[in-house]
């Protein structure tokens, strides 16, 4: 079905878009980003901030760019004196009742209001000793504190939470000048999606309690990763300051999770931060545990991995797919019941964006270890760990009852984050990185393959487990090829896996793809 | 009428015929008043029929826009099976302007039948008359009419045996002044905050309940019962200088004469005359200053452009304003120009709705500029700023709250500059008190 | 200026809400539901009958409209804060507004309106007076600018109302 193209002509340059198009949109696709507030691709366009408005040749006023659609060879100026002279009045008009806070306001850095100031507002104010309105400050709900000073009422909170989340427990109060946004006392915003309103929130104004006062935006590292709290694979950021992560905030993939993440997923990363790691190999002989180089512990592991004998694994639904995929290879020979740990939790979907919710397997990658072969019950594989020849844990974190179902196992080999005091037993400790700290590809409830990428480093000698894997692979004889890099890995993996045959990270990008094979819906 | 006063000699009573006849409020008094012929006569004609009457009348709007009334009954999609609504918009609140209520107040059954015969007109089965909040005898008046016709068959499922279903509910409003603007209206009939609509969609594609709608002043409908029965030629005849306004209209004329009031003359007429002859002139000892005439939303008027201006759309646009609801705010030489002009931009920030920034900011920080200078702290560059100010607060919002604002300030600042001045260089007491 | 009353001194702690729909006014507005094709389009009717049966509109008064017609309670809320009419505070046994817009101030608005003030013993705007008679609030045009200056008590438009007028006008509201 072809779309009827219309052209059009903004600041010189000419794009052809469909019917339908508003202004705004087609001009990113000429490269051009039109200054705005209220405008935002996932919610409705009211117009009100009036910071879009645009001159149009033959029109008589100026137009709002997010609500007038393109019409054949229209010739927009975004540039000219009208309109910039117009941006500069809401500019001045917004800035007359917001308070100076930039040195204790969280949003300075990242804030539009100081952007488009700075690009193309007044350079002092002509509200001159006025005072300036004054609301109070109020909490809002378990995450989020709305600074009414300093509200620009754009209403993109509002919208979110009315049509996106279609839960209306936010207003706008009064009218006039002396609007601000509104909350009743005992209904609090605590809807599972809530913490976007931050993200959408232009300014200051609404902030998140967790990140308050705690970095400055031009601190941050801006990492671009996939969120592990469920099986829905939403894109986000991780910003970390002096390796130390200290936000998730959503990235946009309009497939996924368009531009929202929940807020389990959001505040869930302090354990991204902790130090009880396993920092280097460790390796169990005549019931003394020794710390070692890694060639020692890859020989031992070669060792272990290539006896005869029942093989369990237990891998974390967080593993990378490589690394999920790097160890069924190194152990194919043996007779395997892999398993993976998939916590479970309530689903919360997310009103108005069909296929998207935070979902009830809270685990990023139990697509990928279910289609690399871990496949058996989680309490199944724990039982036979008891009587098997070796057990493999893939960062796993076991219960004092499992710990005890799996120390009958012949041999006990930990691929382990977190040091674990109970697992002194074990023959062999390695320490790996998770998934903060490597490249990696997870796969989503759609089978939608997605990459992260390396936020900090990882601690000590830890290596992530594909590497781990792979170097045993190489060095048991089997195969000269050793792996240098994620990207290899899981081209490599294309051998064992036909679903990831000629899957390559240049092709997943930034937006993954969904394999051939079962698709389960998506969020567009 | 010049109600409350007695029909002056230069009035062509149309409407006001039966101001403050309570005869006229009953279905059976108005039935003796003639009244209910011209519905009986418009369920007999076409919608296209009667369209077509009230083009060719060359009916305007009465509320303000003077949008030609037939043409937009005529933007109504026909055969597209959805429900129409007819709004009959009720909710007077311009400053100056208070002629609805008397078409309320007097002649209720008046107002239905011209509703009835728009809504048969636009193909509408119900008809909502969004009456504000505060008038609460139009309110009681005009419901005890609705339910009077209804009981007479002149609505309802079967109006007059003819199979036809006219169904009209009055709804009351709660206290804004935004919720005059068509948009807003219906946004608060369906139960939300009174902010205005981008457009498009306009209200013929997409209005009420996402549905056709078409938003009518009380006084447009109120003059499609007399076009029908006596004829759009006659209507059209009526007019005195430019043949684009046509008929007769209601001029509320308040402030500074001697008999305020509601008088209905033909457009075209000189305003001079209604000014000092009907409206009694001045107060004695006392000259005209200036004249807001739209309603307070348009360039103030000085004297000579008031005495040479005549009443109709073309003619006050000639004269550099806009006739608009033609609610006419007269000051004479005994009037505080700037304190005026702050009271209306006081006004207009009260009342925005708080969705655009140049309103919301713009109308309260004229309005403190406005204060200061009364008190006494005003400068020079304030007057520059006000106009500056006024022009990005014109033409640049979803609707024209913040350019009604601007209005009056743009042309205060114009025409009597040196009352500004007297305040600003300390030659006129501070107005206000206070710092 | 006040275009609100203000909170009174005797507050409006945590007496439990009676509900308000409840027979008469239940059946009133629910002989209202047929007249329009969605529940939201009762919302300022409903709150009329709220403000007619309690004089004004308190949190639980707003929660429970919004059960009655499926909105939630911040979204009532938001409705309710934008329409000058409806009193979110208890008010006066009458309210008295007084339009001060400019072709009522031209005619002597002002002074109208300090005499009311004086006269109901208030004193300032938004205040209930002391035996809880009245309250007295400014508002905007009141559509009445020929018959200045027109007030509102309570449900009574008033017109023309000089100061002389003000005390016989109030001795008719015990």
């Amino acid at each position: 079905m072809t779309q009827e193209l219309l052209a059009v002509t903004i600041d010189g340059r000419t794009v052809r878009v469909p019917k339908g198009t508003t202004i705004i949109e087609a001009a990113k696709q000429a490269g051009l980003i039109i200054p705005h507030y209220c405008y935002h691709p996932s919610l409705p366009s009211p117009a009100v901030c009036r910071m879009c408005l645009v001159e149009v040749e033959k029109a008589p006023k100026l137009l709002p760019a997010c609500v007038t659609t393109v019409a054949e060879g229209q010739v927009v100026h975004v540039h000219s004196e009208a309109a910039a002279k117009a941006r500069e009045s809401v500019l001045e008009f917004l800035l007359i009742n917001h308070p100076l806070d930039c040195p204790i306001c969280d949003q300075a850095g990242e804030c539009e209001l100081q952007n488009y100031v700075f690009q193309e507002g007044r350079a002092g104010t002509r509200y001159a000793d006025y005072a300036k309105r004054f609301n109070p400050v109020e909490d809002f709900g378990p995450d989020v504190l709305y600074v009414a000073n300093r509200c620009i009422l754009c209403t993109r909170c509002v919208r979110f939470m009315d049509d996106v989340a279609q839960t209306p427990v936010l207003n706008v109060s009064e009218r006039g000048d002396r609007a601000y946004i509104g909350i009743m006392e005992d209904q609090l915003l605590d809807h599972p999606w809530s913490g976007n309103v931050v993200d959408l929130c232009p300014v200051g104004s609404l902030i998140s309690k967790d990140f308050l006062h705690k970095a400055r935006a031009w601190d941050l590292d801006k990492t671009a990763s996939i969120c592990p709290g469920c099986s829905q694979g939403c894109n986000i950021t991780i910003d970390t300051r002096d390796d130390v992560v200290t936000r998730l905030r959503p990235r946009p993939n309009l497939d996924v999770n368009r531009h929202f993440i929940c807020d389990h997923g959001r505040l869930d990363y302090r354990w991204m931060n902790r130090g009880d790691r396993v920092e280097a190999p460790l390796v169990r002989r005549d019931g003394a545990t020794q710390a070692t180089d890694w060639d020692t512990a890859i020989h031992r592991l070669v060792e272990l991995t290539a006896a005869s004998g029942p093989v369990v694994v237990l891998a974390s639904g967080r593993a990378s797919l490589e690394s999920l995929g790097l160890v069924q290879r190194l152990l194919a020979h043996r007779e395997v019941t892999a398993a993976v740990q998939l916590p479970q939790g309530d689903e919360a979907a997310l009103g108005s964006i069909a296929g998207l919710a935070l979902r009830s397997e809270r685990a990023p990658n139990g697509a990928g270890a279910r289609m690399t072969g871990y496949t058996a019950g989680w309490d199944t594989a724990v039982a036979r760990a008891g009587a098997a020849a070796l057990t493999v844990l893939l960062d796993v974190s076991l219960t004092d009852s499992e710990v005890a179902s799996i120390q009958g196992s012949g041999a006990v080999v930990a691929l382990a984050t977190l040091d674990d005091p109970r697992l002194t037993f074990a023959a062999l400790t390695l320490p790996v990185s998770t998934m903060v700290e490597e490249n990696g590809t997870y796969l989503n409830r759609d089978h939608r393959a997605q990459r992260y990428l390396q936020a900090k480093p990882a601690p000590g000698m830890a290596r992530p487990a594909w590497w781990v894997a792979a170097d045993a692979w190489a060095a048991g004889g089997r195969d000269r090829t050793s792996l240098s890099s994620a990207a290899e890995a899981l081209v490599s993996l294309g051998r064992d896996f036909p679903t990831l045959a000629g899957v390559t990270v240049a092709e997943l990008g930034f937006s993954g793809r969904v394999l051939d094979g079962a698709a389960a819906g998506s969020a567009r | 009428m010049g109600f409350p006063h007695p029909i002056h000699p230069k009035e062509t009573p149309v409407l006001s015929t039966h101001f403050g006849d309570e005869g006229a409020r009953t279905f059976a008094g108005w039935v003796q008043r003639g009244g209910y012929q011209a519905l009986k006569k418009a369920l007999a004609m076409t919608p296209d029929a009667i369209i077509e009457e009230v083009k060719a009348s060359g009916l305007r709007g009465r509320g303000g826009a003077g949008f030609p009334t037939g043409l937009k009954w005529s933007f109504m999609p026909k055969g597209d099976g959805k429900p129409h609504y007819l709004v009959c918009n009720a909710d007077e609140s311009e400053p100056g302007t208070f002629k609805d209520r008397e078409i309320m107040r007097w002649t209720p059954h008046g107002l239905i039948e011209g509703c009835a015969i728009a809504a048969h007109a636009i193909g509408a089965e119900t008809c909502y008359i969004y009456i504000r909040g505060e008038f609460t005898d139009p309110l009681r008046i005009v419901q005890a009419a609705v339910e009077d016709a209804y009981a007479n068959g002149a609505l309802g499922a079967n109006v007059f045996g003819t199979g036809k279903r006219i169904e009209m509910v009055v709804h009351r409003g709660a206290g804004a002044y935004i919720c005059g603007e068509e948009t807003a209206l219906m946004n608060s009939l369906e139960g939300k905050r009174g902010n205005p609509r981008i457009k498009p969609p306009f209200p013929a594609q997409a209005g009420l309940f996402a549905m056709p709608t078409t938003v009518n002043n009380v006084e447009t409908l109120a003059a499609v019962p007399h076009i029908l029965m006596r004829g759009a030629a006659w209507y059209a005849g009526l007019s005195l200088s430019n043949p684009k306004s046509t008929g007769t209209k209601l001029f509320s004329v308040c402030g500074h004469v001697m008999k305020p009031g509601n008088f209905e003359v033909t457009m075209g007429f000189p305003m001079k005359d209604l000014i000092h002859d009907l409206a009694g002139g001045m107060r004695p000892g006392r000259t005209l200053k200036a004249v807001i005439p739209g309603g307070s939303s348009v360039p103030i008027m000085n004297r000579d452009e008031a005495e040479a201006a005549l009443c109709d759309y073309e003619g006050i646009i000639a004269q550099g304003s806009m006739l608009g609801s033609a609610g006419f705010i007269v000051m004479d030489d005994s009037a505080d120009m700037v304190y005026q002009i702050y009271r209306l931009a006081r006004f207009y920030a009260h009342e925005s709705c708080a969705q655009c920034t140049q309103c919301r900011e713009g109308t309260a920080w004229t309005t403190k500029i406005l204060e200061r200078m009364l008190k006494g702290q005003g400068k020079q560059a304030d007057l520059e700023l006000l106009l500056d100010l006024a022009d990005q607060m014109t033409g640049k919002t979803i609707c024209v709250l913040s350019d009604s604002c601007a209005a009056p300030v743009v042309s205060g600042i114009q025409k009597f500059r040196s009352e500004f001045d007297a305040y600003l260089s300390g030659a006129r007491a501070p107005a206000l008190a206070g710092a | 200026m006040s275009g609100h009353a203000a909170p009174s001194a005797s507050g409006h702690h945590e007496e439990t809400h009676q509900p308000v729909f409840v027979g008469a006014p239940r059946e009133k507005l629910e002989a209202l539901f047929p007249k329009y094709p969605t529940k939201q389009a009762l919302l300022l009717p409903a709150l009329w009958i709220v403000q007619e049966e309690r004089g004004w509109i308190s949190p639980q008064a707003m929660a429970e409209v919004g059960e009655v017609l499926g909105l939630t309670p911040a979204y009532v809320k938001g409705v309710v804060t934008f329409y000058t009419m409806y009193h979110r505070h208890p008010v006066g046994r009458h309210v008295i507004q007084v339009c001060t817009t400019s072709p009522c101030h031209l005619c002597g608005a002002a002074e109208t309106m300090e005499a009311l003030l004086q006269g109901t013993g208030c004193g300032e705007l938004g205040i209930t007076s002391p035996d809880g008679r009245f309250t007295v609030i400014e508002v905007e045009c009141l559509g009445a600018c020929g018959f200045a200056t027109p007030i509102l008590i309570g449900d009574d438009f008033v017109e023309s109302v000089t100061p002389e007028r003000v005390s016989g006008i109030l001795e008719r509201y015990p």
